[in-house]
């Protein structure tokens, strides 16, 4: 399987990191509308790409990670900020599709309905994030070698 | 209560649970290069457009939108930068990513002003 999905890891999400996503959420929304109504649409717009939950989501996977290995009987501080490396590395994948996100609603939103333009550059957000991840995974992904078995052959 | 704080508020809770919904995405979702793709979503732009757009036009939104493209290259820059420094020396993911936060800044300002 190439992506898997795992419903009991949101058991393990403890209150507090519920309430410092939420929390940080609304903050920089609020703060990207009062920064857009001071010093114009903009500014205020750079905004709506600022990586709000970014140092909090990252933590929280190395503690996470961490976590998982330290009850395995490993210190996994190391291998926790490996984790969060690759999390930060598809985030900057991700960003390529929030790119593309932005531009749709820059090019259709004068144009035609809201109500076709936020379904469209959900999609296209979606599109292009698993493409470009599919395509990275096809380009660079080196398969496991598997070990040769000794030829008796001879 | 005046339009302007209840606007405000609106945006607290419509923010802070797109924002919560994505990052559920994120932690149920493997391997976590793929998961790491929802650490970029356009959560404030759901969040908030649809509020800019009922206040302030459909054409002072996509004026929003394309500076939008500008701190998405930023947040590329953000977030690869994060990528190599945590792979590379290993330092504590906090202390990365918050000691990174000023690439953001300098590159959607930078850019910014070579728009302006």
């Amino acid at each position: 399987m190439i992506v898997g999905a795992r419903f009991s890891a949101i058991k393990g999400i403890k209150p507090h990191e519920w309430i410092i996503r939420f929390v940080f959420g609304g903050a920089v929304c609020v703060a990207a509308g009062l920064i857009a109504q001071h010093y114009g649409p903009v500014v205020g717009g750079l905004f709506l790409a600022f990586p709000a939950i970014f140092p909090a989501s990252v933590s929280l996977v190395e503690a996470h990670e961490k976590q998982h290995k330290r009850r395995a009987g490993y210190d996994g501080a190391n291998r926790g900020r490996i984790v969060a490396a690759i999390d930060s590395y598809g985030a900057a994948i991700g960003c390529i599709a929030l790119a593309a996100f932005a531009l749709v609603f820059w090019i259709w939103l004068p144009r035609t309905s809201t109500w076709v333009v936020f379904p469209l550059a959900t999609l296209v957000w979606l599109t292009v994030a698993v493409g470009l991840w599919l395509l990275r995974k096809r380009l660079f992904h080196k398969p496991r070698q598997t070990r040769k078995e000794p030829n008796h052959s001879r | 209560m005046s339009a302007e704080l209840s606007e405000s508020l609106a945006r607290f809770f419509i923010g802070g649970a797109v924002v919560s919904f994505f990052a559920v995405l994120a932690e149920i979702f493997r391997p976590k290069s793929f998961a790491g793709l929802f650490g970029a979503a356009p959560s404030i732009a759901l969040a908030t457009l649809g509020l800019t757009i009922s206040s302030h036009g459909p054409r002072y939104a996509a004026i929003e939108a394309r500076s939008m493209v500008l701190g998405a290259i930023a947040f590329l820059c953000y977030a690869a930068a994060t990528a190599w420094l945590l792979w590379r020396h290993k330092p504590r993911a906090l202390s990365a990513t918050v000691s990174l936060i000023p690439i953001w800044f300098a590159v959607s300002f930078a850019l910014f002003l070579v728009i302006r």
